[in-house]
């Protein structure tokens, strides 16, 4: 078998993998519905605000609701696997619909995020770790330091006041400007003006994650024994650090960007309602505050059903990273 | 631990200067919380003053919206931020070492089916499932403490179990067995007792995730409704951040500088427990 | 001594303000001629590997620098030249193996990479031939089918084969010196053996220069063409092998050279052959690994294989192999650290297998155990006292009598009393493993079990443990099941051996007659990669 026959099937059988997580996710879900006060049939109830009991039991046969509890959690499971996550009587739209409106403005904004966070963190993780204990590692030490300690909503509020309400410069919220009726480029930079100070605010903290790893990896892998055959080889200080020290220091780093990316989608939330960005995260707020729980918990699914995707992806980055990995 | 190792752990803590910095805000951040009710009692939710009153010789830090003093409201969230960071950093301790070290000392398939269930834990997006939990189960202090230790136990599960694992083969753990003791002795006298100082760290630093997961819940709203709390002031100020930008600020600049006292003697911590470590 | 390729001359090394030491060598002289093989010998802290980093300048941090003295190389003063002229010697005119080749090679790179790094760094030539010039040394050194191994990865090899890959790598570009940090120490014997045999035959071939650093005499006698011994950053002698190896003039050399275990087994006591302490009938274990949850899917490997073997009352069996044989796993199936999947332990015509936990615990204070790692097999958070007195008190002893019999114990194991109030930290790897001594013997067992007891240690020190184990047998009538990799140490204290391969006891008679008439294949081989084999260890007492 050849190796790029493993990898397939090494990727196939990750995916695999998601599957019971998938499910148990399904399954936390409706136990949190369980866990509500009243039912749907209460919801409804209280949006009708006149159903005699006989009513509502009649509503909760339809429903299934007087069924034990294994059935009702078989045929919450068959739904969501018929990709039917419910519905939301507040927007009065399927919760799938509804989600996937606001899909894209969410994965443009944690794309770029993440983007930008690892590739800044191992930028300047690489920055500090060769100029250790110099102003370079000093500044750069200090700011992640700092950056880490920060609540991102915090900071959201800080870039708006210091750039929109002092400054003028950025606009406070929103994706693009509504009724300008930009196309094409024009409306990519209207965009990307949007985009700035959430992914700012959303990215500082992961940056600074992303930094304090590379800087402690590079210091660790520079005591490696390799590091020591690389110098006896001949080998300049600079190639040792971008031939060998580096490669091996990113690993770490890429691991954690796929715990960071169930952490950073709850960050979306509290970003994303700053800057009244139209994704996930916004949808996820407003849900909160109508109680609309229904929507909010298929919004949490797909969330996890994210992030099993992600790490998907970062177990085949992996498998390109690191021979070591046993592709079997 | 022993009178000698507790003088030089203090020793090699206090030459370090970024993490007596840390303690030193930390303490001042205790000391605020121990004196809030003496310094500003009665209710920080009561009228104080003039709403949106700058800061200046009456109100150090202004006043918010509905008149109510900023740096009464810090002092007392200083209290909800501490105490919610502790008490839900304890609880996540104590399932994160039960389930850890069970899975570490006995290895086999009670670890890949612990593990398996922590791993499925760290996949859900941790402060979005706190924000359902603590939706489903009504704000209160301890629907969040619940919801804090609940996507933060795994953290501490992993850590343990490692440690655990690597000290159940250690030969003075085998040597243990040898000599006939039972496993509850050699986990609590032999095994814990050599992840103090990894459990120390990582407890510390937790303290610091906890205050800050409060904090956003809080700004979401989701905060306890009868305790002051930072996250909630910067969410009240938010609405007048283009009038009044004091009442979202300090307490932001409160948090930012717990949070960062603390990661600084999680950190002095390390540094300090991490000779012994090295030489055992 | 007409032209040497390497003279160094009163070398000084500085160790850091707060060493224990201010030099870790002290005016060290030495030279190497073209085609020569010098062994630098020292046991730990001697100052030797620093000394083969000090002519590749590649000492450890800014505290650690050579201070004084001369490295004349080519016509240079090492300590002399630039960093760039420098890096032009290293990999190209002086190189280095290292001790670990699993470490000592970057995990992500293919060995023909790592390779390739080098030539292309010192050499302007097209890559079909910098290819081709690796995988003809591929081929030198040994390895099979050089041109897959130039795209395989250090993980794929095996311990032997990583280490060739280090060699060709340091032969290369044909340096007129290299240095040998330990390069066989992580190795098993047999692979030992070879490695030894490829060095001195490329050596030869090529001409070149080697400063071999180690601490095993075995390996002196097998390479060594002269000798500096050292001791403390001093040198103590130096001179041809023949002389120092067989007449030392210096007290130390000859105190080291003393402490080195003969290969002609000692005389034994007798013993009642009709008196069996322990014995083990078709004892196996099988370890599952990787597979997911259940174990389904991963791989399994007989650890133990059908072992039966038997241990006579007041005599000592040695359990000899190499690494992965199963001779640690077989004594933790013993002391029942691990549970056997199948087979007995007898113990007084009982199997203890089959008994129930109060009899585990009885079983438990017969037989006890000394460990390998003097560093990991004592607790650091308690006192001494308490480490050995623990096991006592749980077994019903009161504490005043226990701390009696603490205080005899260490005595016994050559100890001062006061110990017991002391932290393991503060004790040398000898002082600590008579500790674990200690321990094992305060539950008064009637076996004892040694896994590699004095394996970590240095030679004299070693010496004098393996004559405290053989006292303490005598003098308490034990048993012992001493497991160990190395055959000089067996030959010494053993009246029995088992040699183990691949989880299967291959051959198991008395001393004398393995060494004089070995049986099985494995065992000859054993036998003939003991380094130094030849060399008769003269009697200096």
């Amino acid at each position: 078998m050849t190796k790029s026959h493993k990898r397939l099937l090494f990727i196939a059988k990750r995916a695999l993998y998601g599957i019971p997580v998938i499910l148990g996710i399904v399954i936390v879900n409706f136990l949190l519905l369980q866990l509500m006060e009243g039912d749907a049939v209460d919801a409804l109830a209280g949006e009708a605000a006149s159903a005699t009991p006989e009513y509502m039991a009649q509503l909760r046969e339809r429903f299934g609701l007087d069924q034990p509890i294994y059935v009702q959690l078989f045929a919450y499971v068959r739904n969501v696997v018929m990709l039917d996550l419910g519905y939301s009587f507040r927007h009065d739209m399927p919760v799938l619909d509804l989600i996937m409106t606001r899909l894209g403005p969410t994965m443009l904004l944690m794309t770029t995020t993440l983007f930008i966070a690892i590739v800044m963190g191992i930028v300047l993780g690489l920055l500090a770790a060769t100029g250790l204990n110099t102003w370079r590692d000093t500044i750069i030490s200090i700011l992640a330091l700092v950056s880490y300690a920060t609540p991102l909503f915090w900071v959201g509020l800080m870039l708006v006041l210091l750039f929109s309400v002092r400054l003028g410069w950025l606009p406070t919220s929103g994706m693009e400007t509504i009724g300008a009726g930009y196309t094409g480029l024009e409306r990519a930079l209207d965009i990307a003006r949007h985009m700035v100070m959430p992914v700012i605010a959303l990215s500082l903290f992961y940056m600074a994650a992303f930094t304090r790893l590379m800087r402690a990896s590079m210091l660790e892998q520079a005591n490696m024994d390799y590091v020591t055959t690389a110098r006896a080889k001949g080998l300049t200080e600079r190639r040792i650090v971008w031939g060998h020290v580096l490669r091996n220091a990113v690993l770490p780093v890429v691991t954690m960007g796929g715990v960071q990316i169930a952490n950073m989608l709850g960050g979306s939330v509290i970003i994303e309602s700053v800057f009244g960005w139209p994704g996930l995260g916004l949808l996820a707020f407003e849900a909160l505050f109508a109680r609309d729980l229904n929507l909010l918990l298929g919004i949490f699914l797909l969330a996890a059903c994210m992030v099993v995707v992600a790490n998907l992806v970062i177990d085949i980055i992996y498998t390109f990273l690191d021979p070591r990995i046993e592709l079997k | 631990m022993t009178p000698s190792a507790s003088t030089g752990f203090w020793r090699r803590y206090s030459r370090n200067r970024s993490a007596m910095l840390g303690l030193v805000i930390l303490l001042s951040a205790l000391v605020m919380a121990a004196s809030a009710p003496l310094i500003f009692p009665g209710s920080p939710f009561a009228l104080a003053g003039q709403p949106r009153t700058p800061p200046g010789p009456e109100f150090m830090l202004g006043t918010d919206t509905l008149g109510r003093d900023v740096l009464a409201g810090i002092f007392h969230g200083a209290r909800t931020s501490l105490m919610i960071g502790v008490l839900a950093t304890l609880v996540s301790l104590s399932i994160g070492i039960v389930v850890g070290g069970v899975a570490g000392y006995y290895g086999g398939n009670i670890d890949n089916l612990l593990m398996r269930l922590t791993e499925f834990f760290q996949t859900i997006p941790n402060f979005l499932f706190a924000i359902v939990i603590v939706a489903i189960m009504t704000p209160s202090i301890q629907s969040i403490i619940i919801a804090i230790a609940i996507v933060t136990w795994p953290a501490v599960a992993r850590l343990v179990r490692g440690e655990f694992m690597a000290l159940r083969n250690r030969e003075f753990v085998q040597a243990c067995v040898v000599v006939g003791m039972s496993d509850l002795r050699i986990l609590a006298f032999h095994i814990l007792p050599n992840c103090i100082a990894p459990i120390t760290v990582i407890g510390s630093l937790m303290v610091a995730t906890a205050i800050l997961v409060e904090s956003g819940l809080a700004f979401l709203g989701l905060g306890d409704p009868n305790v002051m709390s930072w996250g909630y002031l910067i969410g009240a100020g938010r609405t007048v951040l283009r009038t009044a930008w004091w009442v979202a600020t300090f307490p932001g600049i409160a948090i930012l500088l717990t949070v960062l006292a603390i990661n600084l003697v999680g950190e002095g911590l390390n540094d300090a427990l991490n000779p012994r470590l090295r030489d055992r | 001594m007409s032209n040497p390729i390497l003279d160094i001359r009163d070398l000084h090394i500085a160790l850091p303000p707060h060493a224990d030491r201010p030099f870790a060598v002290q005016g060290l002289d030495l030279s190497i001629e073209r085609d020569e093989i010098v062994c630098v010998v020292g046991e730990s802290g001697s100052g030797k590997s620093l000394t083969g980093r000090a002519v590749m300048r590649l000492l450890p941090g800014p505290h650690v620098r050579a201070t004084k003295g001369v490295i004349q190389f080519g016509g240079e003063d090492l300590l002399q030249v630039s960093e760039a002229r420098m890096r032009s010697i290293r990999g190209a005119r002086i190189a280095m193996i290292f001790q670990e080749p699993m470490t000592a090679l970057n995990p992500l790179m293919t060995i023909g990479e790592q390779i390739d790094e080098l030539v292309r760094i010192h050499r302007r030539e097209p890559a079909s031939k910098r290819r081709e010039r690796a995988r003809d040394i591929l081929d030198d050194v040994g390895l099979p089918d050089p041109a897959k191994m130039l795209d395989a990865y250090p993980h794929e090899m095996s311990g032997g084969q990583r280490q060739r890959a280090m060699i060709a790598m340091a032969l290369i570009l044909e340096p007129e010196l290299i240095i040998a940090d330990e390069p066989t120490t992580a190795l098993d014997v047999t692979t030992q053996a070879q490695i030894l045999r490829l060095l001195k035959e490329l050596q030869a071939k090529h001409h070149t220069g080697v400063l071999y650093i180690t601490h095993d005499f075995g390996v002196v006698a097998d390479i060594a063409d002269r000798v500096v011994v050292m001791h403390n950053g001093l040198q103590v002698e130096s001179g041809v092998a023949d002389e120092v190896l067989n007449r030392p003039q210096e007290a130390y050399t000859r105190k080291l050279i003393a402490a080195v275990p003969s290969l002609t087994p000692g005389q034994r006591q007798a013993y009642d052959e009709n008196d069996t302490a322990l014995e083990t009938q078709d004892l196996r274990k099988t370890f599952h690994t990787g597979g997911g949850l259940f174990g389904i899917g991963g791989r399994q490997v007989d650890a133990v294989r059908d072992v039966s073997i038997r241990l006579y009352r007041g005599t000592t069996l040695g359990v000899v192999g190499e690494s992965g044989s199963g001779k640690s796993t077989l004594a933790r199936l013993i002391v029942r650290l691990l549970e056997a999947d199948s087979g007995s332990i007898m113990l007084d015509g009982q199997d203890q297998r089959a008994l129930g936990r109060a009899e585990l615990r009885k079983f438990r204070k017969r037989v006890q155990m000394v460990f390998q790692d003097p560093f990991g097999s004592l607790n650091p958070r308690y006192r001494v006292g308490r480490l050995i007195s623990e096991g006592m008190i749980i077994h019903g002893t009161s504490t005043s009598e226990a701390r009696r019999r603490t205080a005899e114990l260490l005595e016994l194991v050559g100890l001062e009393t006061s110990a017991a109030g002391r932290f393991p930290h503060e004790f040398s790897g000898g002082q600590r493993q008579r500790i674990g001594l200690a321990r094992a013997l305060a539950l008064d067992p009637e076996i004892l079990v040694a896994d590699e007891p004095v394996s970590a240690l240095d030679v004299s020190v070693q010496a004098q443990v393996l004559k405290l184990l053989d006292d303490v047998r005598d003098r308490f009538g034990l048993s012992m099941l001493f497991i160990t990799h190395d055959l000089r140490v067996a030959a010494q204290i053993c009246d029995h051996i088992a040699v183990m391969s691949k989880g299967e006891v291959v051959e198991y008679e008395p001393t004398s007659r393995l060494f004089a008439d070995p049986r099985h294949s494995y065992t000859r081989e054993l036998l003939g990669s003991v380094p130094g084999r030849d060399w008769v260890v003269p009697d200096l007492t």
